[in-house]
């Protein structure tokens, strides 16, 4: 009959405009900034630089291989290569960036240079309230501000650390079982009664 | 009021010189309204409230957009290119002042014929609709007969042709 | 029936009002300074009423559409209004180069002022009518026609595609759906007998037990209301109707080249325009400021008409979210094809309810004449042979 679509429309809005107010799927409203609705664990923004410990500068993970520098499509990562060396987290000596700028501006968010790191140290956040009034410096981003520290990690994406912990404690295990196997087999060499020459005064 | 009847005298003259007097062809339609406007308001000075009232809903309300569809429909804005007044324009001066005394002449008989200290009849809405379908039942059928006809033969002029064979 | 003097003189608190204000002055005065106050009451209530409507609009429709209206301007955003009103006050004025000053400053203008007009014949309350004119019906439809003509003004002068083309269908749209209107209106001048509408609402103000005796009970009554209401919609340019000003369709119609205060009186037009036919379509079918049973007298009449608009306007904002917009063609044809041969249909069954007397038996024929007409056309409007190939006038 004519008008019976609209009577059926006009129902559907009124069953709309009663249960906005009792039911939560009839009004979807999240009302930002008061309320936010949490990020999903894949959520990927911009980059930030891994340390460990409590130390940014000595417990960073990062060495300065320019390998996410030269893999970024826009080339928004600005990267100088220290003179010395620190060790780090198995005790090997690297060398370290004494400049890691990343231009949030350019960046868009690809995560190729978090795929292309040999060493876990560059993980993408999920901050994206950055807004700046400063347009020149503000969103160029360098190495104190990009550093968070593991746990930040842990709490942004878990399954992820704990994975790459797994894998880096792994690869840290192994290094040490061979220095062991390397040390003991050192301290067998050096116990071992070869030299014809008798020991002074008593081996020790 | 003498001051009121003046005052919406001038409005309607001044209504009327500016509709021959415009360059613009929708502004003299524009103040061929205030005329009606004007006129109108001289009814309802006179108490005649079923005649202002009807003045202003058809003839603004519907005649004038008329005109100005009709205006934008054919012509368009365009200014025309040799001046607005026709070339005999004394001539048609001439005509309409001849109109004008014999229509005044007739309206003052009329006036003489009526003394002036009746009270004015107080015409309703009632009485009109009484007469309407009384004494004057014929004008108003033929008038609606008219107007049949005219939504008719509009109907035709807008109808879809025929549809051709392809 | 018998209400206590304390309802009596809530019912007429205004007029008391007025007649204690006015009696300050000298005796001469009296009349003329009564009139000036009663205007000055209509301008200040229904703009504060128009400002209302845009929040209680907004919020509504953000309801309707499963989302929060305004919010953050005041509590629960009541006080956005003012917000609007502060912002279109200092936006810039831009006039078009190339448009005609005079006609695009008067366009606004003329408009307000018609719509303004319409306010004076509606009885707001018992007693509480500005002017009773005689005529009073014919003067609010000819202020309604003076409407049009203002916004034909706004669109031509605007030297815009878009805004001419939105004037043209604003015009067409207005002129076809007032024939509607008037003739539904039509049904209710033969029964009550009167054009005036202070007559009107005292017809339709007694009462058969505790049901009232509103034209919108009767069979002729609703239909009447029906197309009443649908012409309404359509004379106000309002959802489905409002392809003239659709924002997604011709950019905003013959209002596009207004900024800042003009467009707000453009929009307050609208809206006053909403307000008026409420309440004139309140005043002629649902009983003006009678009461809807016998027992609810006591509440003031001036209550009653404003609950009775306020749910008119309701009843707008709710088809507004509901309905898709109509397309120019689709609206003419509904207007030429189906409602005014309904409405004429109507008169004639009006005559037959006033000439068949008393009694159950014209209940029973007129409701069948007009059921059955409606679901007879309904079917006929509803085939599906209207969707066929398109096909083209000119173009072939």
């Amino acid at each position: 009959m004519l008008g019976e679509g609209i009577l059926k429309g006009m129902a559907e809005t009124a069953k709309n405009f009663f249960g906005s107010y009792v039911s939560k799927e009839r009004l979807t409203t999240v009302e930002y900034p008061e309320e936010r609705i949490p990020t999903v664990e894949a959520a990927r923004v911009f980059p930030f630089l891994v340390y460990d410990g409590a130390d940014w500068e000595a417990g960073l993970r990062c060495v300065a291989c320019q390998i996410c520098e030269k893999e970024c499509p826009p080339k928004c990562i600005y990267i100088d290569k220290s003179k010395d060396k620190k060790p780090d987290y198995v005790g090997k000596q690297q060398f370290y960036p004494t400049r890691f700028d990343i231009d949030i501006s350019v960046c868009m968010s690809c995560q190729i240079c978090v795929e292309v790191c040999p060493f876990e140290a560059i993980k993408m956040d999920t901050e994206f309230e950055l807004a700046t009034d400063d347009r020149f410096g503000g969103l160029l981003y360098d190495r104190k501000q990009l550093a968070r520290s593991n746990e930040y990690y842990h709490s942004i994406h878990p399954t992820e650390a704990s994975e790459v912990d797994a894998r880096l404690g792994q690869e840290k295990a192994k290094v040490e079982a061979k220095a062991k196997a390397a040390s003991e087999a050192a301290a067998a060499k050096a116990a071992a009664p070869t030299p014809p020459a008798p020991p002074p005064g008593g081996g020790s | 009021m003498n001051v009121v009847f003046y005052l919406l005298a001038a409005l309607t003259i001044g209504g009327g010189l500016a509709a021959v007097l415009l360059k613009h062809l929708v502004h003299c339609a524009l103040a061929t309204t205030v005329a009606f406007a004007g006129l109108a308001l001289l009814f309802l000075q006179l108490d005649a409230q079923f005649a202002g009232f009807a003045q202003i809903l058809v003839y603004i309300g519907a005649v004038a957009i008329l005109i100005v569809f009709a205006i934008l429909l054919t012509r368009g804005s365009e200014l025309p290119k040799d001046g607005v007044f026709s070339r005999t324009w004394f001539v048609g001066l001439v005509i309409a002042a001849g109109v004008f005394a014999v229509l005044a002449w007739a309206v003052l008989q009329s006036v003489r014929a009526v003394p002036q200290q009746t009270a004015v009849p107080a015409v309703t809405v009632h009485d009109i609709g009484n007469a309407l379908v009384g004494r004057y039942v014929l004008p108003l059928e033929i008038v609606a007969l008219l107007l049949t006809a005219a939504t008719i033969g509009a109907v035709i002029v807008a109808m879809h042709e025929k549809e051709r064979p392809r | 029936m018998a209400t206590s003097p304390f309802f009596t003189n809530l019912d007429q608190i205004f007029i008391l009002l007025r007649n204690w204000l006015v009696d300050f002055l000298p005796a001469a005065l009296r009349p003329t300074a009564g009139v000036v106050l009663e205007v000055i009451a209509i301008v200040c209530i229904f703009p504060g009423l128009f400002a209302l409507t845009t929040v209680f609009e907004r919020k509504g429709l953000g309801r309707i559409q499963n989302r929060l209206g305004p919010n953050r301007v005041g509590p629960y955003g009541l006080f956005q209004p003012i917000a609007d009103g502060i912002k279109s006050l200092t936006k810039e004025d831009i006039v078009p180069f190339s448009a005609n000053m005079v006609v695009h400053f008067l366009a606004p203008l003329s408009l307000v002022v018609a719509v303004f007009m319409e306010f004076a014949v509606l009885p707001m309350g018992r007693n509480m009518v500005l002017v009773d004119l005689d005529a009073g019906l014919l003067y609010f439809f000819s202020m309604s026609a003076a409407t049009e003509l203002s916004v034909f003004m706004a669109g031509w002068s605007s030297r815009n595609k878009y805004s001419l083309l939105g004037a043209m269908r604003a015009v067409a749209q207005m002129i076809s759906y007032e024939v509607v209107l008037l003739l539904s209106s039509v049904s209710v001048v033969m029964i009550a007998g009167s054009l005036s509408l202070t007559n009107i609402v005292a017809a339709q103000d007694s009462y058969t037990g505790i049901f009232p005796h509103w034209y919108i009970f009767t069979p002729w009554g609703l239909a009447g209301f029906v197309m009443y209401a649908i012409a309404a919609t359509a004379e106000t340019n309002r959802s489905p109707f409002d392809l003239p000003e659709g924002e997604s369709e011709l950019v905003a119609g013959y209002h596009t080249e207004y900024s800042g205060f003009k467009f707000a009186l453009f929009f307050l037009g609208e809206y006053l325009a909403m307000f008026s036919i409420s309440g004139l379509g309140t005043t002629l079918f649902l009983g003006g400021w009678s009461a809807p049973f016998s027992f609810l007298t006591f509440i003031p009449s001036w209550i009653w008409f404003f609950s009775k608009v306020m749910l008119s306007i309701f009843v707008f904002i709710w088809m507004r979210g509901t309905l898709p917009r109509l397309r120019q063609d689709q609206l003419m044809n509904f207007a030429w094809k189906f409602c005014l041969p309904y409405t004429l249909l109507n008169l004639i069954v009006t005559a037959l309810w006033h000439f068949m007397g008393e009694g159950w038996m014209r209940w029973v024929v007129c409701t069948a004449i007009l059921a059955a007409v409606y679901v007879f056309m309904g079917r006929v409007e509803m085939r599906s042979e209207h969707f066929g190939p398109r096909r083209y006038r000119y173009a072939e």
